[in-house]
């Protein structure tokens, strides 16, 4: 099915010249005018109840249109988590609510002519809180005597463990054999205990939304999102409305990274529209973005692991704790992407234990971000299994040949964690870790620096180095469909309900279906992540548009080909069998007749018997094809002063087919950064109330260009038999390895174990200061 | 308080309120290239050139722009193109939001750094955030566009 025709060329962005012309094409350029602003009152206290509101004053001031409160909006509960129906993430949260569970949780909608009247409006209005004690530290959450839901206010679809009298939002457990004894059985065991952060999204392009009733008295949304079809869902069962009276339309969006997964503002202009009937429009200052909206789960990972004395990695225990925030959005199925899409990489362990808990406070909550548990189980069983790698004097690079899953082979756990798996084994059909190891090691020139080399007196440079999976897409969740017509002239269009994030998949599904068909890539329009005109897709997330959406769309481009076939034999007077289309033209196979494909299409609108083409295919499967990926890092150390400089980073992907380099490399290199800014930067800090004081781009600090220095990147030859072409997924991977690839790199320059992210120069010389005294 | 400033080669003149940013007037008056990213000037999204320098219009009160000549992308889309076909070649044009901010720095540093060098490109671009690509991208594109080695 390889042919080289479209996939595997870098064929630049369908919307690059708009983007980089800066025309207006986000959600904020195209809002009317006149749409009422809207901002939101915000909760001072961690965890309240609402005494009253009193808006009066407020309502006076000239240019109010009006103020919501959770007095004013239907009681439904629903969840905010971009999933598909029936979300495995607990109803626990109303448009507004009369308890506020977060500084920066909602409590009152304000929409005004302007945003200086709507900003006077929310100074007048006066609230009276009843103020309880917050639980602002996971740890103590479970035994907390304050319960931050209630069981008559909350439900969950399916069974996640969800227990609110103990603050647990979900449970999430498995295994097999039995780790206890396999452990007793270990020469060399590991155990300690790490913690990641809550990372921030960052995206350039804060959360926003407008939205209007169009001419057939239905509420349309346009909104920055990664999940049209699911928000349409959310707000339509939120606004207890038909599915019907609601449209969402995706534009341009200025990065996602997970953030925009959570229907974190269409509520508020939903809100709005339905109860002024007018166009009203909502766009989030950074502030909010930070404290108001989703961050990474911050997570305790506590891992044991053993080994014989040769390096057979014998057991691996994990334990989650995961702060999920005042919400549950996201809280059960991060947690368990945690473990199964970690253990899977040491499948020859005899035994294997996951139990994971999700626990509920006052902090900002939790939600989808890149990598969404992946990543931090990824730095803590990476860091173990380096910790292990020294305690059995081996070099990790070792380790990992001896213990990690290769291609043809399975791990237990992906029957136990897929949904709709049998006992069949779950065979890699592709992986090529062991290819990722050799390329990287000599990229990063391994042999030779590893593990350390002295620079001068105070400075240090180490190596060090991980390895991570995660998912295409859910299998036996996600689906995806596509819609290609044949227009006038042998143009096609191709309709997508994927979204776009600025990732390129317009623009690499466009590749596909040109690919299927044979036909030239500019002879196929792009139109996506419209719930009106497009067909159901479930959104940009886990990994899942290139292989889900892009199977989807080899399927409507092939069943396009038979159609294009049939119509060009039937005008030849042929039997289909007799005639192929070479991308132009039908033509007999014995080569004396022909119709061009342009001919053809414009026969078939214009000329009796019409018949335009249109080719709708879906795809869903329980298939899993985890992409893999090698990270290898080397660091420069100040003894002195504890700062880290990250020299080179080599990272060596197993993506399957890469459909695009070149905007696959842009993945990789952007997904190594945000692993990287995770690792040493974007520490995150909360006040003694429970305010989040890191709320801003001076506090928050996300990588800038002088942090990063050399990143190399490099795709092993791999192809996934049940992918597009070949492909799987790269862009969560590859943020998975930096943290732990670069911790180890750290102790292997200068002997001191960070388990605590980020790494800090303060952790650092304070670890350095310590172990000189021993 | 009146203004009046050339914005893309056409004198303009606004009635603005004495504490906005240039940045609300020129999305207010249709310059839509002109994007906000923060509210504290860290990031350089909001970037627009004030007399040829490089200005964040989050922070840069409008009643300065008084009598200064401002660009933004709308006034510079042949430039824009060009920069940007070095961008899009590399594949580093993602989500878009910061290209303008960016581009119109790159112009301007086109102008100001006489032997660029990676290191001075570097340095110069240091405030203009970006969490789609990882920068090494931008700079390899950036490189050919300033005949960078």
């Amino acid at each position: 099915m390889k042919n080289n025709h479209s996939v595997g060329k870098f064929i630049p962005k369908v919307d690059g010249e708009q983007l980089v012309t800066g025309k207006p094409v986000y959600t904020d350029d195209i809002a009317p005018k006149e749409a009422l602003v809207i901002k939101i009152l915000r909760s001072p206290y961690a965890f309240a109840r609402i005494k009253s509101i009193n808006k009066d004053k407020a309502e006076k001031v000239p240019g109010v249109e009006c103020i919501l409160t959770h007095e004013d909006l239907p009681k439904i509960l629903f969840t905010r988590a971009g999933q598909s129906y029936p979300e495995p993430s607990t109803y626990d949260k109303y448009v507004l609510d009369e308890y506020v569970r977060y500084i920066g949780d909602e409590v009152a909608i304000v929409a005004a002519e302007s945003e200086e009247i709507a900003l006077k409006a929310m100074k007048l209005i006066k609230v009276e809180y009843e103020v309880y004690e917050p639980v602002l530290d996971m740890e103590q959450a479970e035994n907390h005597p304050s319960k931050i839901h209630f069981r008559d206010r909350c439900h969950s679809n399916i069974n996640i463990g969800f227990d609110p009298e103990k603050n647990i939002a979900a449970i999430y457990n498995f295994g097999i054999g039995d780790v206890e004894e396999a452990l007793n059985k270990c020469d060399v065991v590991v155990k300690e205990t790490y913690y990641t952060q809550a990372q921030a999204h960052a995206m350039m392009e804060t959360y926003r939304a407008f939205s209007y009733i169009d001419q057939y008295g239905k509420l349309v949304i346009v909104s920055s999102t990664q999940i049209p079809f699911h928000v349409r869902r959310m707000i339509a069962r939120a606004f207890d409305l038909p599915i019907n009276k609601v449209r969402i339309i995706k534009p341009r969006i200025g990065g996602g990274f997970g953030g925009k997964q959570t229907a974190q503002v269409e509520f508020f202009t939903a809100a709005v529209t339905l109860k002024t009937g007018k166009p009203s429009k909502i766009v989030y200052t950074r502030k909010e973005t930070f404290e108001s909206t989703t961050s990474r789960q911050a997570m305790r990972i506590d891992v044991t692991i053993g080994a014989d004395k040769e390096g057979k990695i014998k057991a691996i225990d994990m334990k989650a704790l995961e702060d999920t925030g005042a919400y549950g959005e996201h809280a059960y199925t991060v947690l368990g992407a945690v473990g199964y899409k970690t253990l899977p990489l040491y499948n020859k362990a005899e035994a294997a234990r996951f139990s994971g808990k999700a626990v509920y406070t006052n902090h900002t909550p939790g939600g989808a971000l890149r990598g969404y548990g992946v990543t931090q189980g990824t730095f803590a069983l990476e860091s173990a299994v380096n910790e292990l790698a020294h305690k059995l004097n081996m070099d990790p690079t070792e380790l990992r040949a001896k213990n990690m899953i290769r291609k043809g082979e399975t791990s237990p756990i992906f029957n136990l964690t897929t949904v709709g798996a049998g006992k069949e084994p779950i065979i890699m059909n592709s992986c090529e870790l062991e290819y990722c190891i050799k390329r990287g090691k000599e990229l990063i020139d391994w042999d030779n620096k590893y593990p350390r080399q002295y620079i001068s007196p105070s400075k240090v440079r180490g190596v060090g180095m991980a390895i991570a999976m995660q998912g295409s897409g859910i299998p036996g969740v996600d689906t995806a469909t596509a819609t290609i017509k044949l227009e006038d002239n042998g143009c096609f269009t191709l309709l997508l309900g994927a979204t776009d994030l600025g990732t390129g998949s317009d623009t690499i599904l466009r590749q596909i279906a040109a690919e299927a068909l044979g036909v030239d890539n500019d002879t196929i329009s792009v139109y996506s992540s419209d719930t009106d005109l497009t067909p159901f897709d479930v959104g940009a997330y886990a990994s899942g548009t290139t292989y889900f959406s892009g199977n989807a769309v080899k399927k409507a481009a092939l069943k396009m080909k038979e159609l294009i076939e049939e119509e060009g034999a039937r005008f030849l007077k042929l039997d289909k069998e007799d005639v192929v289309f070479d991308g132009k033209e039908i033509i007999s196979k014995s080569g004396d007749k022909k119709i061009s494909l342009a001919e053809l299409s414009n026969k078939l609108i214009y000329k009796n018997p019409t018949n335009q083409l249109t080719s709708t295919a879906s795809f869903g499967t329980s298939d899993v094809a985890p992409p893999f990926v090698s990270g290898f890092a080397e660091v420069e150390v100040d003894i002195e002063t504890g700062k880290i400089e990250l020299i080179n980073y080599v990272t060596v992907a197993d993506v399957g087919t890469v459909i695009n380099p070149n905007l696959a490399r842009i993945q990789a290199e952007g997904g190594v950064v945000q692993g990287i800014g995770m690792a040493l930067f974007e520490e995150v800090r909360v006040d003694g109330r429970g305010r989040l004081i890191t709320n801003n781009f001076m506090e928050y600090k996300i990588p800038s260009r002088l942090d990063i220095n050399n990143i190399i990147v490099d795709f092993a030859e791999s192809y996934e038999p049940t992918g597009p072409f070949g492909a799987k997924s790269i862009g969560e991977v590859v943020t998975n390895t930096p943290c732990p690839a670069i911790a180890d790199a750290i102790y292997n320059a200068v002997g001191i174990r960070v388990r605590n992210l980020p790494i800090t120069p303060e952790k650092v010389k304070m670890l350095l200061k310590n172990k000189s005294k021993c | 308080m009146i203004i009046k400033t050339n914005i893309n080669g056409v004198n303009k003149t606004f009635d603005i309120e004495p504490h906005e940013y240039l940045l609300n007037v020129l999305r207010k008056n249709g310059y839509l290239s002109v994007k906000r990213g923060c509210d504290t000037g860290a990031c350089g999204v909001c970037t627009v050139l004030v007399d040829g320098e490089p200005t964040l219009s989050c922070s840069f009160l409008a009643a300065r722009a008084d009598g200064k000549n401002i660009l933004t992308i709308e006034g510079l889309q042949e430039q824009a193109k060009e920069v940007g076909s070095y961008l899009i070649a590399e594949g580093v044009d993602q989500c878009g939001y910061c290209s303008p901010g960016l581009i119109l720095t790159v112009i301007a540093m086109k102008t100001q750094l006489k032997n660029p060098t990676e290191e001075s490109i570097r340095h110069y671009l240091s405030g203009n955030l970006c969490r789609c690509t990882g920068y090494v991208g931008q700079l390899r594109a950036i490189k050919k566009y300033m005949g960078v080695e």
